[in-house]
């Protein structure tokens, strides 16, 4: 059986001006049933990496399959077996939210009985039914996101799109959104997300692969890619006078893997933390000790870790 | 594999429709008023506040002279105001028609299916206009039908021509541009479309007789005049057939290439 989606040696350069290479080599392979993110700060070419999986950005160069089939080639029969959820609200706002279901069903060759059943289903599925005669142009944010992803999954689609999808959301309708996602796999719904929100793709995915400047840096389950930090603690030292001098003694501690200068101060990576919290802070005090924390390495360390920046940098 | 493409073709005829009966008396409203007040202005009032106001020359009242114009334009005002401006939106800043990009069939052919909804509009409102342009004038107003299948090819062309310049219009013209189309583009185009004169009488002004035989309005209109009042001057048949098909396919082309050009990057 071929992957749900088969990526190889894909760029994307829009002409411009300016010339933006927005997609620069991009290989990847998502299996069937995966939930898989694609996390990386804005700009880093996942809104176009959707784009060309969708057929609605045509590539550059390289190839893009969806369940064995040539974006480019069998544009008609891709569409008919993906559903997609965009960044921004592209709910017909001429229609209402039910009239918004109902023809997306019709467009996907649903009869006139079958489109109005599975209407009917979705719309009591995502909890819609009092909202069903509204225009689709007056719902909020978090309202408009979930007829959206109903609206994309309304065909029955084996792979689904989530373009930034909880970007702008309230916390609740954020978590609404996940356990959605999570109903998905119990479905067996393929799903590829894009974000750049580090806890997303931590507690979502299977696998992630992160992407920096239309690259993917690295990829692998979550749980694999925060070992390949090789640390166990990272801690950040919030510094008065940062001092060039103190990451070489600092790096010179037992237990230290590596230390970075920040804007503010240090951030020391350690194999073990066994007593060297007090030998930093004692290291830290002549700087302008200010703050000291301590976490465990996450997603974000391991995109800081490979660029020197912050996600949201 | 074709017909697989008419399911969902289908469903979005029957959506634009839904959209078309909510802004149903709008639209009318908008197709209506142009050649209600002029027909009203012209060949109601003139004739009865007895003004010297007469340009019917060539033996019959003004009023038979503008009916075959005045439908002609309300067929492509309708193409405008139905097709470009709604398409205008939906491509702008809403990005409403991703869901039928999104649809499992070639994004050329959700451009056509806009264009014949346009043509479709345009028939309707060719239908809508005539009754009142040919009973309103106080001055009696001369309507032969002189060959049905001319008329019926007249119609369907003019009316495709509608709709291919609403498409190219709605996918060329940004949201924000809108009201500088009206000027520049439609009001031109129905002041210079031998609506209200036949192309034949515009002999003495020769450089402008030339220069409008780029506005398709201008076969419409001729093409409609050969249909509706034969006995007046006219184009030849195969000029304004010929032009009218060659309209549509030009204007159809620069319509479905701009909107390939604006859904897909």
């Amino acid at each position: 059986m071929p992957p749900a989606l088969r990526i190889a040696g894909l760029t994307k350069t829009f002409p411009g001006p300016p010339v933006i290479q927005a997609v620069a080599g991009m290989d990847l392979e998502v299996a069937t049933g995966e939930i898989f993110a694609l996390l990386g700060p804005n700009g880093a070419g996942k809104t176009t990496t959707v784009g060309v999986c969708t057929t609605r950005v045509r590539a550059t160069s390289g190839v893009v399959e969806v369940g064995g089939r040539d974006v480019r080639r069998d544009e008609a029969l891709v569409k008919r077996g993906i559903g997609v959820v965009p960044q921004h609200n592209t709910l017909d706002r001429a229609c209402t939210v039910e009239e918004n279901l109902y023809f997306h069903c019709r467009y996907f060759g649903f009869s006139a009985a079958a489109a109005r059943a599975r209407t009917a289903e979705l719309l009591a599925r995502f909890h819609l039914a009092d909202r069903a005669s509204g225009m689709a142009a007056a719902l909020s944010g978090g309202l408009a996101q979930r007829v959206q992803i109903a609206r994309a999954l309304a065909h029955r689609p084996g792979m689904l799109f989530l373009d930034e999808p909880t970007a702008g959301l309230d916390p609740q309708s954020r978590l609404a959104l996940w356990e959605v996602v999570r109903g998905l796999r119990e479905e067996g719904v393929t799903v590829l997300l894009t974000t750049h929100y580090m806890e997303e793709a931590d507690r979502l995915s299977d696998r992630l692969a992160i992407m920096d400047h239309g690259r993917i840096l690295v990829q692998g389950t979550p749980a694999e890619l925060k070992r390949r930090v090789g640390a166990e603690s990272v801690i950040e030292l919030v510094l008065e006078r940062p001092d060039p001098g103190l990451v070489e003694a600092a790096r010179a501690l037992p237990g230290v893997r590596t230390v970075q200068p920040t804007a503010t101060g240090l951030r020391v990576f350690a194999a073990s933390r066994d007593g060297l919290l007090p030998r930093l802070v004692e290291l830290a005090v002549p700087a302008g000790l200010q703050d000291v924390a301590v976490h465990e390495p996450t997603l974000e360390t391991v995109f800081i870790q490979l660029t020197g920046r912050d996600l949201r940098d | 594999m074709t017909s697989a493409y008419l399911g969902p073709l289908w469903g979005m005829v029957l959506r634009d429709l839904r959209v078309l009966r909510r802004s149903f008396l709008p639209l009318i409203t908008r197709t209506v008023m142009n050649p209600l007040l002029f027909v009203f202005v012209f060949t109601y009032v003139f004739p009865m506040i007895g003004s010297g106001f007469q340009p019917g020359a060539m033996g019959v009242s003004y009023a038979t002279v503008v009916v075959p114009g005045l439908v002609a334009v309300g067929m492509v005002f309708t193409g405008i105001s139905a097709v470009a401006l709604p398409l205008a939106m939906e491509l702008g800043g809403t990005r409403e028609i991703e869901d039928r990009i999104l649809a499992p069939v070639p994004v050329a052919l959700v451009a056509l299916q806009k264009l014949v909804m346009g043509a479709v509009q345009g028939v309707i409102a060719g239908l809508v206009v005539f009754p009142l342009v040919a009973l309103i004038p106080a001055t009696p107003v001369e309507i032969r039908v002189a060959s049905w299948p001319l008329l019926v090819a007249v119609v369907l062309l003019a009316s495709l021509t509608a709709g291919a310049l609403g498409l190219a219009i709605g996918t060329v013209v940004r949201p924000q541009q809108i009201g500088l189309m009206f000027a520049v583009v439609v009001v031109p185009i129905t002041f210079l479309g031998c609506v209200y004169y036949p192309w034949a009488l515009l002999h003495p002004i020769r450089w402008l007789q030339v220069l409008v035989l780029i506005n398709p309005l201008v076969y419409m209109s001729e093409g409609l005049r050969a249909a509706l009042t034969p006995d007046l001057p006219h184009m030849p048949t195969w000029a304004f057939l010929g032009a009218l098909t060659l309209a549509t396919l030009a204007l159809g082309t620069i319509g479905v290439r701009a909107f390939i050009r604006r859904t897909i990057s």
